[in-house]
């Protein structure tokens, strides 16, 4: 039967074994190949400002990005790709609270800066080229493509 | 209870359910702009409702862990606690930090990084005040007459909750390298330190409610825990599949988030054990009660619903859907505000020397919750996986799905209130106890 010493033990060398290989791995993540897969060349002054814009507005509160945030509002991940820049900007520059009339949703009006608003576009562009291992996965039909109509 | 001192323990549970019966409100705010009734848009827009319930939830759980240790870490080394004092300034000083942040957050002052949205400057009074905290319990258990494995697996758990604090307070231009960092707090707490604290506390009303040997409950606490960073470490993995890291993060979060579960396996037959084990002679079953529910809803909520989007191939379509949210419920519950509840209903009757244990009002309690929470769970997974189909396999616009799905909600927000019924009730019998007394104190 298994003693408690033996059961002590068993917990300590898994948690250091286990720590040590997870610390080795973030290093080889983080160190040696994050620049490349997120293209880190890329990440420009203007994309980091948009990202502080991002950050300082809790986008994330409503939106997903990369998949992470809340389920209130649209992924965002590919959102450049999707609706072009213009969409993007009418919908941070708009003074009134954006949103589809058939859900009941809004998002913030924050009637943002062209500048702020190109920040914000610079930054997606960047988030957009990230390898992400497939992520947002292509839907297997398409059943349909809605135009939003800008107000 | 057997000293003085832990009696504290009571301001931080009454703290704790207060702020948990806020977090609720958020809830049904959120669970209201889901159906389209965004009303309070205006004021209460659904980020700020969102990182108010959220930070709220963890804020009541760490001030149920601290109210735990401040029960459990005094008897368990036989002695005061250090400094009730300094106690009281750490629990008032936490609410003041709490208020303020939770204030800002209706005031556009946050940083907009889920689960972590308190500002930096708030994030080091926090680390100022976990400090205090930990200094309090380190001294009572330096000076204690035993050191016992229950009272370090907890301490342990609760001085590695302080340490993961720090990667989430460092600034990246890089955003994939802001999340990385960040899961190392949020996935390293829920599904490593904090099933330490789990695991001591459910060690200590183990040893308390059964009367099964300690050595035997504590030989099953170290192969738990084991288990526990065994798998969880190298599963925060499974955050990271597609944020743009290296692709061997798909099998290895893959492989070792999959045995996740049998950490919670372990705590549910360990805890079921123990109890047909045991006298069956302690009167306080509601504590019984709670303590076997943890053990078992946790291995549903947290297991079960976790391993079924934790392989790479499920959760590249489930990845940021509600799907997510319909485990955080269960999850959240189940392993840490049920054990919570069980160490309130274990102390109450302790620190007062009354007994409102095992009455039909804690029964109804138990249930109640349970029923609504099982309610939201599966309105959650009946959502998310509509959402699922239509708009990651489908294709049909995001919003549009949203639309589809509305009718869930409302059962979401029915069973929300089922819920909040029996959390109400578990309040209630929380104030028949009153406050603690030192009448109540018990000489071995
Ligand atoms: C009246 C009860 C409640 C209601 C109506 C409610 C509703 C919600 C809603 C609508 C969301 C937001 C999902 C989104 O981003 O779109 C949410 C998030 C969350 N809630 Fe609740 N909630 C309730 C109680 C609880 C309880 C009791 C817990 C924990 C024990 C909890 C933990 C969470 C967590 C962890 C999240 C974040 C989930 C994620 O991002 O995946 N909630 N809640
Ligand atoms: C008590 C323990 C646990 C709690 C409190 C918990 C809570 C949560 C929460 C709140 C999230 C949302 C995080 C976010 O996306 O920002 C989450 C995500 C996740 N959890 Fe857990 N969890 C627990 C245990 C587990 C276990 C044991 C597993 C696996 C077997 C698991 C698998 C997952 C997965 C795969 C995700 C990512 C979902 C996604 O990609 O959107 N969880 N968990
Ligand atoms: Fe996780």
């Amino acid at each position: 039967m298994l003693t408690k010493s033996q059961a002590k033990l068993f917990f300590l060398a898994g948690t250091i074994i286990f720590s040590l290989i997870f610390l080795a791995l973030s290093y080889d993540t983080t160190v040696n190949q994050l620049d490349e897969i997120t293209h880190a060349e890329n990440l420009s002054e203007e994309a980091i400002k948009g990202r502080i814009i991002w950050d300082e507005n809790n986008c994330m509160g409503c939106h997903t990005l990369l998949g992470e945030g809340a389920y209130y509002a649209p992924e965002l991940t590919k959102v450049v790709e999707r609706r072009g820049a213009g969409y993007i900007k009418g919908a941070l520059m708009s003074p009134t609270p954006w949103g589809e009339h058939t859900s009941g949703r809004k998002m913030v009006a924050y009637g943002f800066s062209e500048e702020e608003a190109n920040s914000l576009v610079a930054f997606f562009t960047w988030i957009g080229e990230i390898e992400t291992n497939g992520f947002p996965a292509k839907p297997a039909y398409e059943v349909e493509k809605i135009d939003t109509e800008v107000e | 209870m057997k000293f003085k001192t832990q009696k504290i323990a009571y301001w931080f549970f009454l703290s704790a359910l207060m702020l948990f019966s806020l977090q609720i409100i958020y809830g049904f705010i959120m669970g209201f702009a889901h159906m389209g009734m965004d009303g309070l848009h205006d004021y209460i827009p659904f980020n700020t409702a969102r990182a108010t319930h959220t930070n709220l939830l963890v804020v009541w759980l760490i001030l149920g862990f601290m109210g735990a240790a401040y029960y459990i870490i005094p008897e368990e080394s036989q002695t005061e606690l250090y400094s009730p004092k300094l106690a009281i300034i750490q629990l008032v000083a936490f609410l003041i930090v709490g208020v303020i942040a939770i204030g800002g957050f209706h005031f556009n002052w946050w940083e907009g990084r889920k689960f972590l949205e308190i500002p930096r400057p708030l994030d080091f009074l926090v680390v100022v005040d976990v400090l205090a905290f930990m200094f309090n319990i380190l001294m009572t258990l330096f000076k204690g007459k035993r050191q016992t494995t229950t009272a370090m697996v907890l301490t342990m758990g609760l001085l590695f909750m302080a340490l993961l604090y720090l990667p989430g307070m460092v600034w990246f231009d890089n955003h994939t390298l802001d999340s990385f960092y960040r899961w190392y707090v949020v996935h390293l707490w829920v599904e490593g330190v904090w099933e330490l604290i789990m695991g001591g506390i459910l060690a200590f009303l183990l040893i308390k409610i059964t009367g099964v040997d300690r050595e035997v409950i504590e030989k099953w606490l170290y192969v738990i825990v084991g288990l526990t960073f065994l798998s969880g470490i190298l599963g925060t993995g499974h955050h990271f599949y597609y944020i743009g890291v290296p692709s061997y993060w798909l099998w290895i979060g893959g492989i070792f988030s999959a045995l996740e579960p049998f950490a919670f396996l372990g705590m549910a037959l360990f805890a079921i054990n123990m109890y047909r084990k045991g006298e069956k002679k302690h009167p306080n079953k509601t504590a019984l009660q709670w303590t076997l529910g943890a053990a078992v809803v946790s291995f549903f909520g947290a297991g079960v619903l976790g391993a079924a989007h934790t392989l790479p191939g499920v959760n590249l379509y489930t990845h940021g859907t509600l799907v997510t949210a319909m485990h955080g419920h269960m999850a959240f519950w189940g392993a840490y505000a049920m054990i919570v509840f069980a160490m309130i209903a274990y102390a109450m009757p302790n620190l007062t020397g009354r007994k409102h244990y095992d009455t039909n009002i804690t029964r109804y309690a138990f249930w109640i919750s349970n029923v609504g929470m099982i309610g939201m769970t599966t309105a959650f997974g009946a959502a998310g996986i509509a959402q699922v189909y239509m708009e990651r396999i489908i294709g049909i616009e995001f919003m549009q799905t949203q639309v589809e799905i509305q009718s869930h909600f409302l059962v979401l927000v029915l069973s929300a209130t089922v819920f909040s019924i029996g959390i109400g009730l578990y309040i209630y019998n929380f104030f028949q106890y009153g406050q603690p007394t030192d009448e109540a104190l018990i000489k071995d």
